[in-house]
């Protein structure tokens, strides 16, 4: 019987594809949140693989902080176009400007939580009730607790002391007006199973992920990438460096790392060897010891 | 690769954290500023040794109280297999967080403290998992440090072990003598037990024979979903997605859709974008068929020679998972494969004390974390295995009408 035993990338594959299709058959109108990052577009390729031979049946929801890498935004309208799903945007800019959330100021602000607001109300606004997302239980310790499916309240907020128990592969997903969901297919993937699971399928990444030359400047542990809305302080210089980027978020937060990868497999060789965490270059995280479990609460990715 | 999810239970004391901790290091699944957060948080706690435990407990209120309160998850891989841990709380409160892990578990991980030998936790675990059928367990008689590798209490606590075991439903028991703290036979062989000639913890983790722990034998597919594209290439498709519970299915194979009883034959598999020849657990496909039958989710193909029970009355072993009682002629929504009906609670036979196994009649009340026999009443005929047979057409959950909430967990038996 041993032919019969799957890879772990094909039960990883054959376990999100089962949680993507319970996600559809449970919810009425399912958003997809699409970052551009390697694990969001991993779970694209999922669904194609899910739904074939039929189109992806979700709406691809982007929350977008304005401070994005340009390559991000051109690999997303053009995966948008292949796959033929619809975009929704939660634009951060337009909530500051409607006046909705205020702008952090001081020497570490950053539009991160402000994330907060623009999907919350881009969820209530297109009338979503799940919002699945590429989160993995891997990444952090309070995601090390999330369900697959897992529920919001009516403020978007999570409750990890209270969530409910999820057996076997029965997923409750039943809720009131006004709350949601949050869906997590790749929860028990690992960083590494990522890479692994996009050299195997051959997915098409944003070239950030490669090593390549960029103008960047060294703060907190990191060579964050210059872009027009770094203010340089003092005795911070710019210089070019061959970087590469583990996450991919707002350009203002997300750190890249001293790298010669530049291929695909380059990358996968490069992550087994790696002794710090993916998050560990996201100023986001370094907050405080439970910011991602605060944020969360908030209704956070 | 392959991945072996194995569960454990523990508190603080009894070593669990350090062992897991242990694992993670070892296979340098530990990040450098993981550690250093954890070396820190010791520090300001004013511990003395850094707190592995502090990997595994992640939410502000576990870290506070120093206690794991929910299922944790975590992951680390050899060269030989991928490992997802569920880590739960081991005191009799957290039934249904141990319940929960030990659900989808090929093996359960037990401690125990070789000064101590078996106590009620002890027991409670194995009846666990000896309740949700994991296929396999390793006991780990840790502290072993602690009593001068005294090969005869290893011995005697294995003897012990056993005799109980042998009142469970358990196949696979091994074990082995370490000291988590100290590292004798985790990863690597102790030169401290030369009486000991099994293998270490770790590499029993990565060889241990888990290929048969699918049922092979009874062909079930539940259809989560119909795969209509409605394009003009694939204009006249309907293809039936679901996971393979169990069985294998071929092309060319009869089938017999459930509840309906129309017959058909497999016309093509689908594996992604991928046609297949055949499908087995737990892969998810899509099946399309060679006569247009009424099919929708919740219906079950299987083999017209191998057919599950259907019936609306249930013999159910439940584990009760709300903090409130059930309400008197309370209805529930019960979840089972893909398909959902409503239920009551007709009857509650027994309750079982879980750290004895031991029946307790005429307590008709059911609280958090009780485990009973109850017979179940559903409004429509449900397509089941029983769970001694089959993990997934087997199990059940009860979901209360009023708050949406998953209040039990069950697994059928066969009626005698």
């Amino acid at each position: 019987m041993s032919n019969y035993q799957l890879s772990h990338l094909d039960e990883l594959e054959a376990e999100a594809i089962y949680v993507l299709r319970e996600v559809f058959s449970q919810f009425q109108n399912p958003a997809l949140l699409f970052s551009g990052g390697k694990d969001s577009i991993t779970v694209a390729h999922l669904a194609k693989k899910a739904f074939y031979p039929a189109k992806i049946p979700f709406t691809f929801l982007h929350v977008d902080t304005g401070h994005n890498f340009p390559e991000t935004i051109k690999f997303r309208d053009d995966l948008i176009e292949d796959l033929g799903v619809r975009l929704a945007v939660g634009s951060v800019q337009d909530a500051i400007d409607d006046g909705r959330v205020m702008e952090e100021t001081g020497a570490n602000a950053s539009r991160n939580k402000l994330q907060i607001t623009a999907l919350l109300d881009t969820i209530e606004d297109e009338n979503f009730d799940v919002a699945i997302g590429g989160g993995r239980r891997d990444e952090e310790k309070a995601r090390a607790k999330e369900r697959f499916f897992s529920h919001r309240d009516e403020f978007g907020q999570w409750d990890p002391k209270h969530q409910r128990p999820e057996l076997w592969n029965l997923f409750n997903g039943k809720y009131n007006p006004g709350e949601h969901f949050r869906a997590f297919p790749i929860s028990n993937w690992t960083e590494f199973d990522v890479w692994q699971y996009i050299m195997r399928e051959n997915i098409e990444i944003p070239s950030l992920y490669l090593a390549h030359e960029r103008d960047v400047i060294w703060r907190d542990n990191t060579w964050l990438p210059m872009s027009e809305h770094i203010v340089l302080r003092d005795g911070e210089k710019v210089e070019k460096k061959k970087i590469r980027f583990r996450t991919l978020g707002d350009i203002t937060i997300t750190g890249g790392i001293e790298s010669d990868a530049d291929t695909i497999e380059k990358v996968v060789e490069e992550v087994s060897a790696m002794r710090q965490t993916e998050r560990g270059n996201r100023s986001d995280d370094k907050r405080s010891e439970t910011s991602m479990e605060d944020r969360k609460k908030e209704g956070y990715f | 690769m392959e991945i072996l999810r194995f569960t454990t239970a523990g508190s603080v004391d009894d070593g669990k954290s350090t062992l897991i901790g242990r694992l993670l290091y070892d296979s340098k699944s530990i990040f450098e500023d993981q550690l250093d957060q954890v070396s820190e948080t010791s520090k300001r706690k004013g511990l003395e040794h850094v707190d592995l435990s502090l990997l595994t407990d992640g939410l502000r209120a576990e870290r506070e109280q120093g206690i794991t309160i929910d299922v944790a998850y975590r992951y680390f891989a050899t060269p030989k297999r991928k490992f997802i841990i569920a880590d739960t709380p081991g005191h009799i409160q957290y039934t249904r967080n141990m319940v929960t892990g030990a659900s989808t578990a090929n093996l359960a991980l037990i401690l125990i403290d070789a000064r101590k030998g078996l106590v009620e936790q002890t027991h409670r675990h194995a009846i666990i998992a000896s309740l949700l059928q994991i296929p396999h367990m390793i006991v780990c008689v840790n502290k072993m440090d602690l009593v001068d590798y005294d090969e005869a209490i290893f011995e005697k606590i294995q003897e012990e072990f056993k005799e109980f075991a042998a009142k469970l439903n358990l196949k696979d028991i091994r074990f082995v003598p370490i000291s988590a703290l100290k590292g004798d036979n985790v990863v690597n062989r102790s030169e401290l037990t030369p009486w000991y000639s099994g293998e270490t913890l770790l590499h029993t983790l990565e060889n241990i024979y888990i290929s048969s722990d699918n049922n092979y034998i009874d062909p079930r597919f539940a259809v989560q979903t119909i795969i209509r594209p409605h394009s003009d290439k694939f204009h006249d498709f309907r293809g039936y997605a679901g996971r393979i519970s169990s069985g294998v299915f071929r092309k060319g194979d009869d089938i017999v859709a459930l509840p309906s009883g129309f017959t058909s034959k497999v016309k093509n598999i689908f594996n992604g974008m991928k046609e297949v020849e055949e499908a087995y657990p737990p892969q998810s496909v899509t099946i399309t068929l060679e006569d247009d039958i009424d099919i929708s989710r919740g219906d079950m193909l299987v083999r017209p020679n191998n057919q599950p029970e259907q019936t609306q009355d249930l013999d159910v072993m439940l584990c009760w998972m709300d903090d409130q009682p059930p309400r008197p002629r309370a209805k529930y929504i019960l979840r089972h494969t893909t398909n959902e009906a409503r239920c009551m609670i007709k009857d509650i036979k027994y309750k079982m004390n879980i750290n004895t196994l031991s029946r307790i009649e005429g307590d008709k009340s059911l609280h958090m974390n009780d485990i009973a026999r109850v017979q179940l009443r559903t409004t429509k005929p449900i397509l089941w295995d029983p769970y001694k047979s089959n993990r997934i057409t087997g199990s059940l959950i009860l979901v209360d009408e009023a708050t949406n909430n998953t209040v039990a967990a069950g697994m059928i038996r066969r009626k005698k």
